[in-house]
């Protein structure tokens, strides 16, 4: 499987009455953008806005970022099962507007929607200070059960990305990557005295406003698989998370995924990469097992000697990790996790919720519960008052100055356990 | 938690649905429950199926109360 | 201008006696007293001790609060921009001493204190999370190499320097977490570290894996028919409109609810506060996750003699250790107080 990625630098976003994307800038007709919006019951109000890196704003509550990206050849579509019809993607050629990101935000679905601040010292903990946001602001209608709201939302931002980058097809790109995972005929035989690795992919799958979804199927419905890294690029996984900011994974930081390009990265050098296994983070026991003792056996099955597991999210799915972990070790399969910490505000508690001595390999983007004050901005998008009833807020978290005083869990992004961030601990 | 409840003499069990943690956190007498979300119940069912699979996990639990134990126990069917 | 150190001693280093001794009460003294020579030195100009206090041994164990209490209304006097104390090395009450002295100081006066210890002093265990110690030799012959650590360390502290590692610093590891940003993102160094584990290279986790303490389970309930039962819950149940604003994640307190003639929890009147699993079928029927309507049946037809009028929760997401076992401890001591025999807990 082969997938070039043709990336569009973007470093400007502009009003104007045609979407296209020329020298960096990328301009928005944002009536056209509406109504591809339009039309959706769930939502009685749509609306677009801007927000750049270094500026005074901050977005809260934030739902999902989605990297704007769009099919220019090969079979399927993007986000398949989702926007697109359901067909294999990963292959041919795929437009991507890189730099920009669409940000949701509006009234809150439940609690766990978090804060981008575009400047100041919330902006350090989050990827998406640096990207050039288009925003899209969403209000529901009143009434609308809490998944439908979901769902509503979730589509409207996938939606925004593949209209962007739609519209932009044609431009040149600045920049073509290319990779490549051949079948397993041939990716047995390469690299041979390398040893074989994959990437064991956990998905947050722990009810309807806590799910990932792969290839439009809700992700607490799988066995573990197998997955093609180039399928994760074109948006196969799509995150239907309203879960702790910090360590959801955002669709974004599925298509960048930085476990795959640092994988990539390394293949044919130091190991030989076969591809991901995903697998879910379900509420009983049973499916914890189940999916557990699955993801072990493909990976036996595939003859790995390591895996690299990512979590998301924190708590029970502890749980996953160290089954994961401790079945794959007890296989002869050697593992590094990669996960956060939950160590209270002044770090002196435990980590994790659970834990095993075969988990000798541990990378942790940092611990969730430090508080941040973060100073008041000069534009706010979408509900300040949020702050006080996010996770890792607080009643009274947000002062009357604007500030907010929060746990980096209310960051969105900032203790990604895909490693999206240089965020790590250490102990004193 | 339980540990706490425990240590402060009273005998303590603890319902709960991701076993694992509860053994490796170090509670003395478990009861595995249904799932996360509803430890002690099941949508899916009517209610007063439900109501019946609730009375049992909580027969277990007074059960594991009356039962001695010197180790960390978990109490199935 | 000089930063102004009060010294906290015992009455060995004070020069008053041995253990026959140990008894004095606490006093202050001008200026430095015995190992206080010594830190002088290693202080320089940039700080100075203005006053050294004094305790006994037994005195202060025999009197905890009262000393501590008496202690740092001496030194509040002094208006100190930090407190030392010791060193301790290996002598038990003396570090214990010292322990409760530093905490209480950085508590009660938000100033930073350091002490010196060897790592096997129980100061070390009750206190290393409070504040910083100084590992130090395990006898007083160790005075030369502990004094100067100590002080560069209270230094760094005045001046609100960044602290390094244990190795760094000469401190003994605090157990404490703290974030920092690394030269890289965190999946390449997952994949570093992985490779070196797979290349049977040395390799330096990020978390050692935590290991979990454990407690004797109490004897069972003998005589279930005359027992009060209560509710403990972790799922965050609570009255309709959370009135005690219980954090989604990361709770930072208890609820306390009466249940007294209530049979059966509604969607009515309760919901959870839960921010971490799926909160729609606890909203609709709480008892999925607090039994109480089926407690009522078995307690109407006898099976024990009562379920406790109050139940308690709290909310797991996110939640510290450390906070969940305050919790517990208080809600324990409440359901003792109130006669109650067992506790069955539920968690989502």
């Amino acid at each position: 499987m082969k997938l070039e990625l043709h990336k569009v630098k973007i470093n400007k976003l502009a009003w104007g009455d045609k979407t296209f994307a020329r020298g960096g800038v990328l301009t928005v007709n944002k009536e056209e953008l509406l109504s591809v919006l339009s039309g959706d019951e769930r939502l009685a109000k749509v609306d677009v806005d801007f927000a750049m890196p270094g500026e005074s704003v901050r977005i809260l509550p934030v739902k999902d970022v989605v990297e704007p990206r769009f099919k220019m050849e090969g079979p399927g579509g993007i986000f398949p099962g989702m926007v697109s019809d359901v067909d294999t993607v990963g292959e041919g050629k795929t437009l991507v507007l890189s730099g920009a990101a669409v940000v949701t935000t509006g009234k809150i679905v439940r609690f766990q929607e978090g804060i981008i601040d575009m400047t100041g010292p919330g902006a350090e903990y989050t990827p998406y200070s640096g990207t050039c946001n288009v925003v899209v602001i969403l209000e529901n209608v009143e009434g609308v059960e809490k998944h439908d709201y979901e769902t509503a939302c979730r589509m409207a931002g996938l939606k925004t990305a593949a209209y962007l980058a739609e519209k932009c097809l044609g431009t040149a790109a600045d920049q073509v990557e290319t990779y490549e995972t051949p079948c397993l005929k041939n990716a047995m035989a390469a690299h041979p005295g390398l040893p074989k690795v994959a990437y064991l992919y956990m998905l947050q799958s722990q009810g309807l406003l806590h799910d990932t979804y792969l290839y439009g199927v809700d992700v607490k419905k799988i066995l573990p698989t197998f997955l093609n890294p180039t399928e994760v690029m074109d948006g196969a996984i799509v995150s239907g998370n309203c879960v702790s900011a910090c360590d959801k994974n955002n669709t974004y930081s599925h298509q960048n995924n930085p476990v795959i390009h640092n994988m990539f990265r390394r293949h044919g050098k130091d190991f030989n990469f076969l591809g991901c296994i995903v697998t879910n983070e379900n509420v009983t026991l049973a499916d914890k097992k189940r999916s557990s003792s699955y993801s072990i056996n493909l990976a036996k099955t595939l003859g790995v000697d390591g895996l690299l597991i990512s979590e998301e999210g924190f708590g029970n799915p502890d749980a996953d990790l160290i089954m994961n972990c401790w079945k794959a070790e007890r296989a002869g399969i050697r593992t590094t996790l990669l996960t956060d910490e939950y160590a209270g505000q002044d770090g002196a508690s435990q980590s994790l919720a659970d834990s095993c001595p075969e988990g000798d390999a541990c990378v942790t983007a940092g611990n969730a519960n430090e508080v941040i004050v973060l100073p008041p901005m000069k534009k706010v998008i979408g509900v300040p008052e949020e702050a006080n009833v996010i996770a890792g807020g607080w009643q009274g978290s947000l002062a009357a100055d604007g500030s907010i005083t929060v746990e980096l869990q209310a960051i969105l992004g900032s203790t990604s356990e895909l490693g999206f961030t240089k965020l790590g601990a250490y102990t004193i | 938690m339980v540990k706490e409840i425990e240590r402060a003499g009273l005998p303590v069990v603890h319902v709960c649905t991701i076993v694992p943690i509860s053994l490796t956190v170090g509670a003395n007498r478990i009861v595995p429950a249904v799932a996360i979300p509803y430890p002690l119940g099941d949508p899916s069912r009517t209610m007063s199926e439900e109501k019946e699979i609730r009375r049992h996990l909580v027969e277990k639990a007074l059960k594991a109360l009356q039962t001695e134990v010197s180790e960390q126990t978990v109490f199935t069917d | 201008m000089s930063y102004r150190i009060v010294h906290y001693i015992n009455q060995f280093y004070a020069g008053i006696g041995g253990e026959e001794k140990a008894d004095v009460a606490p006093e202050v003294r001008e200026g430095v007293v015995g190992p206080g020579m010594a830190l002088k030195a290693a202080l320089g100009s940039e700080a100075e001790i203005v006053a050294t206090v004094v305790c006994g041994d037994s005195y202060f164990a025999s009197n905890i609060e009262k000393a501590t209490a008496g202690i740092l209304e001496m030194m509040k006097k002094y208006k100190p921009d930090a407190v030392i104390a010791g060193p301790a090395f290996n002598a038990g009450r003396y570090g214990t001493a010292c322990g409760g002295v530093c905490e209480a100081v950085v508590k009660n006066l938000n100033i930073p204190a350091v002490s010196g210890m060897f790592p096997e002093n129980p100061g070390v265990e009750m206190y290393k999370k409070s504040f910083y110690i100084v590992e130090t030799p395990d006898s007083a012959a160790g005075m030369r190499a502990a004094v100067p650590a100590m002080a560069k360390l209270v230094l760094k502290l005045l001046r609100g320097e960044k602290i390094g590692t244990p190795a760094e610093e000469g401190y003994i590891e605090r157990g404490i977490r703290k974030n920092k940003f690394y030269d890289k993102l965190a999946a390449e160094r997952a994949v570093d570290m992985f490779t070196a584990k797979l290349k049977g290279e040395p390799f330096v986790t990020e978390y050692p894996m935590p290991v979990f303490d454990r407690v004797a389970p109490n004897p069972a309930v003998k005589d279930m028919k005359n027992a009060v039962i209560a509710l403990v819950t972790s799922g965050g149940i609570c009255p309709k409109g959370n009135p005690d604003h219980i954090e989604a994640s990361s709770a930072s307190k208890f609820g306390e609810y009466d249940i007294t003639s209530v049979m059966d929890l509604t969607a009515e009147a309760y919901c959870t506060a839960h921010g971490g699993y799926d909160a729609t079928y606890a909203d609709q029927d709480a008892d999925r996750v607090l039994p109480v309507d089926v407690l009522r049946d078995m307690e109407k037809e006898g099976v024990f003699k009562k379920l406790h009028n109050k139940f308690y929760t709290t909310v797991g997401n996110g939640t510290a250790v450390a906070s969940a076992k305050k919790f517990a401890t208080e809600i324990a001591s409440r359901l003792k107080a109130d006669g109650v025999t067992a506790v069955i807990l539920t968690s989502t």
